[in-house]
């Protein structure tokens, strides 16, 4: 400690300038503190629909609490210091205290700092595996899953450039309406078909990526009935922006009712679709992987996939995924957009839910 | 040097006629005209070599696709080479190799050096800060152009295609400018004035890492006309295989990125170990130093990585392999790892040397001795060895290896205690001081406030629940930039206006640098603080379109990012004005810095050093009357060559002055 003045004036003024930004700044904390918990907790993204997502938002709560003494402690700091310790630009050159260091305060520092990043990595770790994962998604063979094995399981699947849903304990349909029953664990079974998608369930708390032949399970437990948004959040090319649709959870039995319908419904076209097979579509001579690496002869089994029913194929999603050249050869159901082709968007049984929104 | 230049620079890979013997007056003709010029033609002929290989017909039937990525890939291989042999970075290697004597190489004077293959540290200095500013400045005017189609929610300026181009556009450039802007300009040429060195350990290098940089900007240029890349600057495999021609100007370009930054790294890495004065011991090495060598540390371990990710993409677009094709037996995991691998310490080489100048300007302008030097050089060496162990936390979504999830949490929140030391060494330094508010200490107050936000919320990023919430939307894209922009590149301006005195002889005029710095503060905060907001409530980055409740937000942001593109341009006023058109001659020491690097004369000889000095003190002892300078050069040791004992501290055998 060489160069520490450690004079008694040194030392009084070391203890004035403590003491006056430490006092100011414990007001503040307390003020701040109880404030972030009962005000702002409350109002923190992503709400409480489901327990992930709670979980979320308890978890940014204590994040911000602890943040916020270390942000406003360091811009106090800075602003006392230009304040009190700035001298006129004009005025004769004139050192400060040569202090090279201080043991202890550099102690201290270090202590306090590990603290923290200790205790927020024991309070992540727990808030991580206690409610199954947190919404994240945890891969094919996840490590925490819910205690109860009453799960919904639904493979979402991603696609340049929608979502589309498919429900496997329900003949396995398939929609591009998301409709999840109220206080129920649900499995989201996340696969793409071509690139590597994210589905972004806002008000559930859910994330995970939606990677080719990967089938990457993100677990949440309902709460709330309400309307909810997924979007993609990983860049999957022109159109990303525009891919997202909207979700709905709602009643038990209003779900049941919804997907025992649907199911009825959309049986010719669930016949068409291959089994549902949580890590993905392998590539077929008709294109079943999203269409972009295409047979060697992509006309060959046209005869043989094509629904011959013409009926059928109005409203069928059993054509979305062949190559470009058999949805020209369709014709009925497709659209040229700017985007490229577009399949109609089948209209589910619940209204308010129907298909994508803008 | 009597060669024909286009001639050589053409087919420069196949070798170039041996230079002659240089005319003693002048040194190479080559310039940056036969540069390009070479460029040009290597790019013509690699163009015409990709398709005579690979016939354009054979390649639309067995590849699908219209697009020869071979002949693209070929003709930007041939155009860097012939970049490179048109500015005569291989007439020294050829030479060799075809048994010949080195062409001479003369220092030049004069403002034609500037455009030159050069071998001296000062003017590749010069040349970098003029390089990374054109990077900045295209990246820049690309962000802006971002903002506008972000001004409104629904209606479009460019389409989504043209703008995912730009997007990712902004980004590549964006980040290969952020890995050399301080390295590179200020890094070559303060280091050796630092250390007390004649020069870099590879002066060739060293120039050959500039000119390999400059191409990169082009070649990543090159993507728009090619069809733009839609993949953003991490260019995730397998949207990669669908990416339009742009995508090769990526691959390619951050290739010769790459390659520039490993040779720039380990140049400066041995540069700082082995160039050292007699005397310049470990703990008396400059922070600013300590950054550089922790930076090139990272960029020369990190970067290799990337080069394999790029080379394996190249692969899967010409040769057809399929490394990163799940459908056919690859992995898109494996290029987000190796992208990862390399990319977050390529967070960390655009955060340290930021750190570096904050640490090093700090003493200057407090008048006090930097507080806790040696946990500061500890913190940034353990940022960079903790920098490698981060880089799935980018992937805490992506579905692989939850089980090792919590390690990354624990990793990447202890990386906040050495970055927390930096705010040690600040804080501690401000302790008592007597606080001179000149422009380059408000840069650096600056990084301090900004970087606060930055880290604070890398925490709710690093804590995986949360990253359930903000991975992928604007807030992580806020939160990066609060670190980069916030502070590496306040860093870099506090550095230039606080060194181009040093560098140029000229003083930057202090009004303007200050309606520069207050805009700067002020619209960076204005134009990425709602950015923090609008991603908590729900925007993904890289989208086109958002929901339109958010709209203001956005607004805010775009208008301020006008006004912030504004102040650069205060800022390039001010540099041309007081550089070029109507220099003022700066004092020897504008600062009253203890720095070696202000202790020479200006101009700066040629050899920096006619005497290389012997160090006897670290360059931060301010408010100790009876210290030692900083450096003898010669005249201590003559007045007390009888006794020695000015140089009781300098030799590095003996045990000395502890100082810290």
């Amino acid at each position: 400690m060489k160069g520490m003045p450690s004079t008694p004036e040194g030392r009084r003024l070391n203890r004035k300038h403590l003491t006056r930004l430490v006092i100011p700044w414990a007001i503040l904390v307390i003020i701040i503190e109880p404030f972030i918990w009962f005000v702002l907790r409350n109002h923190l993204p992503p709400g409480h629909m489901t327990d992930s997502a709670t979980g979320i938002q308890f978890d940014e709560a204590v994040v911000t609490m602890t943040g916020s003494p270390i942000v406003l402690g360091v811009l106090m700091y800075f602003g006392y210091a230009v304040t009190v310790w700035r001298v006129p630009r004009n005025a004769p050159l004139e050192d400060g205290p040569p202090i090279r260091s201080n043991i202890a305060v550099q102690a201290a520092w270090i202590a306090i700092t590990s603290t923290i990043v200790m205790s927020m990595f024991v309070f992540g770790t727990y808030e991580l595996v206690v409610p199954a994962g947190s919404g994240g998604g945890e891969g094919p063979t996840p490590i925490w899953t819910p205690a109860t094995h009453k799960i919904l399981p639904i493979q979402v699947i991603g696609q340049q450039w929608r979502w589309t849903y498919r429900y496997p304990t329900f003949g396995g349909f398939e929609t591009d309406a998301l409709v999840i029953p109220n206080n129920t664990e649900i499995a989201f079974h996340v696969t793409s078909l071509d690139v590597i998608h994210d589905f972004w369930a806002y008000q559930l708390g859910v994330k995970a990526d939606a990677n080719p032949q990967v089938d990457n399970v993100a677990f949440t437990k309902t709460q709330h009935t309400g309307r909810f948004v997924v979007r993609c959040d990983e860049l999957c090319g022109v159109w990303h922006g525009a891919m997202y649709n909207y979700g709905q959870v709602v009643t038990p039995s209003q779900f049941m009712a919804w997907a025992t319908s649907t199911e009825k419904k959309l049986a010719p076209m669930t016949k068409t679709l291959p089994p549902v097979n949580y890590a993905g579509y392998t590539p077929s001579a008709n294109g079943a992987a999203g269409g972009y690496y295409p047979a060697i002869d992509p006309f060959s089994k046209v005869e043989e996939t094509a629904v011959p029913n013409g009926k059928a194929v109005e409203d069928t999603s059993a054509l979305r995924r062949t190559n470009p050249s058999q949805r020209a050869g369709a014709g009925s159901t497709t659209t040229k957009t700017p985007t490229g082709t577009i399949k109609k968007p089948t209209t589910p049984p619940v209204t308010n839910t129907s298909g994508k929104v803008g | 040097m009597a060669i024909s230049a286009t001639a050589s620079a053409g087919l420069g890979q196949t070798g170039g006629p041996a230079p002659g013997a240089a005319s003693p007056a002048r040194g190479s003709r080559l310039n940056v005209g036969t540069a390009f010029a070479g460029a040009v033609l290597g790019y013509l002929f690699g163009h015409w070599l990709g398709n005579a290989i690979v016939s354009g017909d054979l390649y639309e039937v067995a590849f699908n696709t219209s697009t020869n990525n071979v002949a693209i890939f070929l003709a930007l291989l041939f155009g860097v080479v012939g970049w490179l042999a048109g500015i005569g970075a291989l007439n020294y290697p050829i030479a060799k190799i075809m048994g010949k004597e080195a062409p001479a190489e003369i220092p030049e004077e004069g403002w034609a050096r500037f455009l030159k293959f050069t071998l001296d540290h000062k003017v590749v200095g010069i040349q970098y800060v003029v390089g990374v500013l054109m990077f900045f400045f295209t990246g820049g005017l690309i962000a802006m152009a971002i903002r506008t189609e972000l001004l409104n929610p629904t209606s479009h300026i460019f389409g989504p295609n043209i703008y995912i181009q730009l997007v990712s556009e902004h980004g590549s450039i964006m980040m290969m400018m952020a890995t050399s802007i301080v390295v590179g300009p200020l890094g070559n040429f303060l280091v050796p004035l630092m250390i007390g060195s004649r020069r870099m350990a590879f002066p060739r290098v060293e120039a050959l890492s500039f000119w390999v940089f400059i191409s990169g900007l082009m070649v990543i240029l090159t993507a728009f006309p090619l069809g733009g890349f839609q993949t953003g600057w991490t260019g995730y495999a397998p949207l990669q295989e669908q990416s339009s021609g742009g995508m090769d100007s990526y691959l390619m370009g951050f290739g010769v990125i790459g390659t520039g930054m490993i040779l720039a790294g380990f140049n400066m890495a041995v540069s700082i170990i082995t160039y050292r004065a007699p005397g310049m011991r470990w703990s008396r090495l400059p922070i600013f130093a300590w950054s550089m060598l922790g930076t090139a540390g990272l960029l020369t371990l990190a970067t290799p990585v990337l080069f394999a990710g790029v080379y394996m993409g190249a692969l899967d677009r010409t040769a057809q392999t399929a490394l990163f094709v799940n459908a056919h037996g690859g992995s898109s995991f494996l290029w987000e790892n190796l992208f990862w691998f390399f990319g977050h310490p390529e967070v960390y080489i655009m955060a340290l040397p930021g750190f570096g100048i904050a640490a090093e300007l700090l003493p200057v302008f407090t008048r006090k001795p930097l507080f806790a030097y040696r946990v500061g050089a500890a913190g940034m060496i353990g940022v960079g060895l903790l920098s490698f162990f981060v880089w799935q936390h980018h992937l805490f979504q992506s579905g692989i290896n939850p089980d090792m999830r919590p390690m990354f949490m624990l990793t990447t929140e202890l990386i906040s205690i050495p970055t927390g030391f930096i705010y040690l060494v600040g804080m501690g330094t401000l302790w008592r001081a007597k606080i001179r508010l000149e422009l380059p200490m408000l840069f650096v107050l600056a990084l301090y406030f900004n970087f606060l936000f930055g880290g604070i919320t890398g925490v709710y990023l690093s804590d995986v629940p949360i990253n359930v919430q903000v991975h992928g939307s604007f807030f992580v894209m806020a939160h990066f930039h609060y670190t980069i922009m916030g502070g590496l590149v306040f860093a870099f301006f506090g550095g230039l206006y606080y060194w181009l005195p040093r560098m140029t002889g000229s003083m930057m005029n202090e009004t303007l640098g200050r309606i520069h710095f207050w805009m700067m503060f002020i619209f960076f905060n204005l134009t990425f603080f709602p950015l923090f907001i609008v991603g908590l409530l729900g925007m993904p980055r890289r989208v086109f379109e958002y929901a339109p409740r958010l709209q203001t937000l956005n607004d805010i942001s775009s208008i301020s990012s006008y006004l912030l593109g504004f102040s650069f341009v205060v800022f390039t006023i001010n540099l041309v004005w007081t550089q070029f058109i109507s220099p003022k001659p700066a004092p020897p020491n504008p600062w009253n810095s203890k720095g070696l690097e202000w202790t020479m004369p200006t101009p700066l000889p040629f050899h920096n050093f006619s005497r290389i000095p012997v160090i006897l003190s670290d360059p931060y002892r301010y408010g100790e009357p009876d210290a030692l300078p900083v450096a003898d050069f010669g005249e201590i040791a003559a007045a007390t060559s009888s006794t020695h004992e000015g140089l009781a501290g300098a030799q590095p055998t003996s045990s000395g002055t502890e100082e810290v």
